[in-house]
């Protein structure tokens, strides 16, 4: 899987690229509004992460180029802007998604891999690891082919860890994506343990092949056991 | 003092000196005019009577006034050679005011036949008690005349003249930044006012100025600092997926990790309530907020359970607003988050919606918050890591955006009040 980094802050290109070479994707990167230009028109990317305040010219005009080369399907991207405006430009212009800076990188991960999904299976949005099955379109479960209920915020939660899995998932990232923005004052994100410790009992008690533990401190972890 | 009747003021008082001091000029004059004129019919009478006598000696014995106006009494030569006319006042008894009245008397001496005579005519007086009140009377009414045409004069067409500065003045007194109406002032002919006008522009336009640059510059700043708050914090996460590292220093990554957090949610406040401010949410539509309580009471049920607030909802009405959705769900959100925020352990969190307006009440501290300060940005207790002192500002400022009034109360617990 190829993926394009289009972002002009060095070190937070640098990051985001460390973190998806972890997940063993080939990352190319671009600084300036010409070189991503050339590198879009030259070659096929499975992913674009695109900033629109790019030295030389706006992300958008990358996007409107994209769209005329039939090719910006797959990118997200990532602004400092939270504009209503720009967001609804950069989707009318094709983009899959927009993620407003600061984001966690776990969340980048989900959104990277919702968009290679439905690039690489053609709509058949499933995720296997070890023995269960994932359906994210219909929200179901299935631990070796038997369909486990959760509840929502449990199958958001598990959904979330198995995008990451292997990764370190900070807790107030798991709680943006599962309760959404409202939880952003609440108490050091604890509340969010009853829902795992639920999850985690069920995952046991149905013999699943996957665990997630807890990182003292920091979030959880989802591990193949 | 309203500057017409300030003028007014002064206008009264040279008035009332000048019609005093006309006025008792013009009592002298007057008075010396009526003298004269007694004076000369006095003489004349005097040469009517001397010429009479001459013919008919015997009204030289008419010794006393009585009937008529004059008498006349012998004197001796020597008297008569030293006697000169005589113009005085002096009282007579009137029968018909029964009282003694001021007459003008004229004195003389003449001569006949060789016999010295002393002739005395009278001529009744003007009242001067009597004068001198009806010139006051009239002057009173003068005065006022001319106070109450002064008045009239200045409410009515001074006011139309001043019309403009009155308009500009009301449109001032409503004037409040970064509320829509900017002053128009009225179209004028006086040179004045135009200037008044023109300075008054020049003024607000650049306060509006300095008042827009610094709203943009928390916006700005805000935006700014997204990159270098993500860089901090994706780094750290990074970090703290490195295999090598100790408990301890995962406590200690976790630990700057939230304090960033913080700062992130610090930074999304500030820009939020610029947005608020600079009117970027534009777009409105009917918004259910029964429906929007009942799915956040849903978002919030497991951060409710965790700190053990039970939250009950009472739909007295149906309440709809026209306002921006996403504005909508972040007024109650902040609402609701307060009122579990700052709850005991075992509290309850009621919620009362009626057809027009909603209330939350939440048994948290025994103590009154200070209703004035809440919704100020900023405005916290020390101990709350985790709030940030904008959640009642932005709350603030949404219910300002669309004139909703929000009130606070102590009433066994902290209430809300919201009216649409």
């Amino acid at each position: 899987m190829k993926i394009l980094i289009i972002e002009d802050e060095t070190e937070l290109m640098e990051v985001i690229r460390q973190s998806l070479e972890k997940e063993n994707f080939l990352v190319e990167t671009a600084e300036d509004f010409g070189s991503a230009l050339d590198k879009i028109i030259s070659f096929d990317y499975d992913c674009i992460l695109l900033d629109i305040m790019l030295p030389g010219g706006s992300g958008l005009d990358i996007l409107q180029e994209l769209k005329k080369l039939n090719k910006s399907d797959n990118v997200i991207i990532i602004s400092a802007k939270d504009s209503l405006d720009d967001k609804l430009t950069g989707l009318d212009l094709g983009a899959d998604d927009y993620l407003t800076k600061p984001f966690h990188i776990a969340e980048l991960n989900a959104r990277i891999k919702s968009v290679l999904r439905r690039k690489t299976f053609g709509g058949k949005n499933t995720v296997d690891l070890a023995n269960i099955r994932l359906d994210l379109d219909d929200r179901t479960l299935q631990i070796d082919n038997q369909p486990l209920p959760l509840n929502r915020k449990e199958f958001d939660i598990l959904s979330y860890m198995v995008v990451n899995k292997n990764r370190l998932v900070n807790k107030t990232s798991l709680a943006e994506h599962v309760w959404g923005d409202h939880m952003d004052e609440a108490d050091d994100y604890e509340f969010i343990y009853s829902q795992i410790k639920n999850l985690r009992k069920k995952l046991k008690e149905n013999r699943a092949g996957i665990e997630i533990q807890a990182v003292y401190g920091l979030g959880y972890k989802l591990v193949v056991v | 003092m309203k500057l017409l009747n300030h003028t007014l003021k002064y206008l009264s008082i040279t008035l009332f000196v000048i019609i005093s001091i006309w006025a008792a000029i013009f009592y002298i004059n007057m008075l010396d005019e009526v003298y004269d004129s007694l004076d000369d019919g006095l003489e004349n009478y005097k040469l009517l009577i001397i010429k009479k006598a001459e013919e008919d000696s015997s009204i030289l014995n008419k010794k006393e006034f009585a009937e008529s106006n004059y008498e006349i009494r012998q004197i001796p030569e020597s008297v008569a050679v030293l006697r000169k006319d005589v113009h005085q006042d002096t009282l007579m008894y009137m029968l018909n005011e029964e009282d003694y009245e001021p007459v003008r008397m004229l004195t003389s001496a003449f001569a006949l036949n060789n016999k010295f005579y002393e002739l005395k005519v009278i001529s009744s007086m003007v009242e001067e008690d009597d004068l001198i009140e009806d010139l006051l009377y009239s002057l009173i009414w003068l005065y006022v005349a001319m106070i109450a045409s002064i008045l009239i004069v200045n409410n009515f067409l001074l006011k139309k003249t001043w019309k403009p500065f009155y308009l500009l003045l009301d449109q001032l007194k409503q004037f409040k930044l970064g509320k829509d109406p900017i002053i128009a002032p009225a179209e004028t002919q006086v040179k004045e006012f135009k200037e008044l006008n023109e300075a008054v522009h020049l003024l607000l336009n650049r306060t509006l100025e300095t008042y827009q640059g610094q709203k943009q510059f928390i916006e700005n700043a805000s935006h700014e600092l997204q990159t270098p708050l993500a860089i901090s914090i994706n780094k750290l996460e990074l970090l703290s997926e490195r295999e090598d590292l100790t408990e301890n220093n995962l406590v200690a990554i976790g630990q700057v990790i939230q304090t960033l957090e913080r700062l992130k949610r610090l930074n999304k406040s500030l820009l939020l309530l610029s947005k608020i401010e600079n009117k970027q949410f534009q777009d409105r539509e009917q918004v259910n907020i029964n429906a929007t309580f009942k799915n956040l009471i849903d978002e919030f049920s497991d951060f409710a359970d965790y700190k053990n607030v039970r939250i009950s909802i009472q739909e007295n009405g149906q309440l709809s607003a026209n306002m921006n959705k996403d504005l909508a769900g972040i007024f109650i959100t902040n609402f609701l988050k307060n009122a579990i925020v700052h709850n005991r352990e075992n509290g309850t969190v009621e919620i009362i919606i009626e057809a027009n307006a909603f209330t939350i009440h939440n048994s948290g501290t025994e103590i009154a918050l200070n209703a004035e300060k809440i919704f100020e940005r900023f405005h916290k207790k020390s101990n709350e890591k985790n709030n940030t002192g904008l959640g009642l500002a932005i709350v603030k400022a949404i219910s300002d955006l669309y004139g909703l009034s929000v009130t606070y109360q102590f009433d066994e617990g902290h209430k809300m009040a919201v009216t649409f």
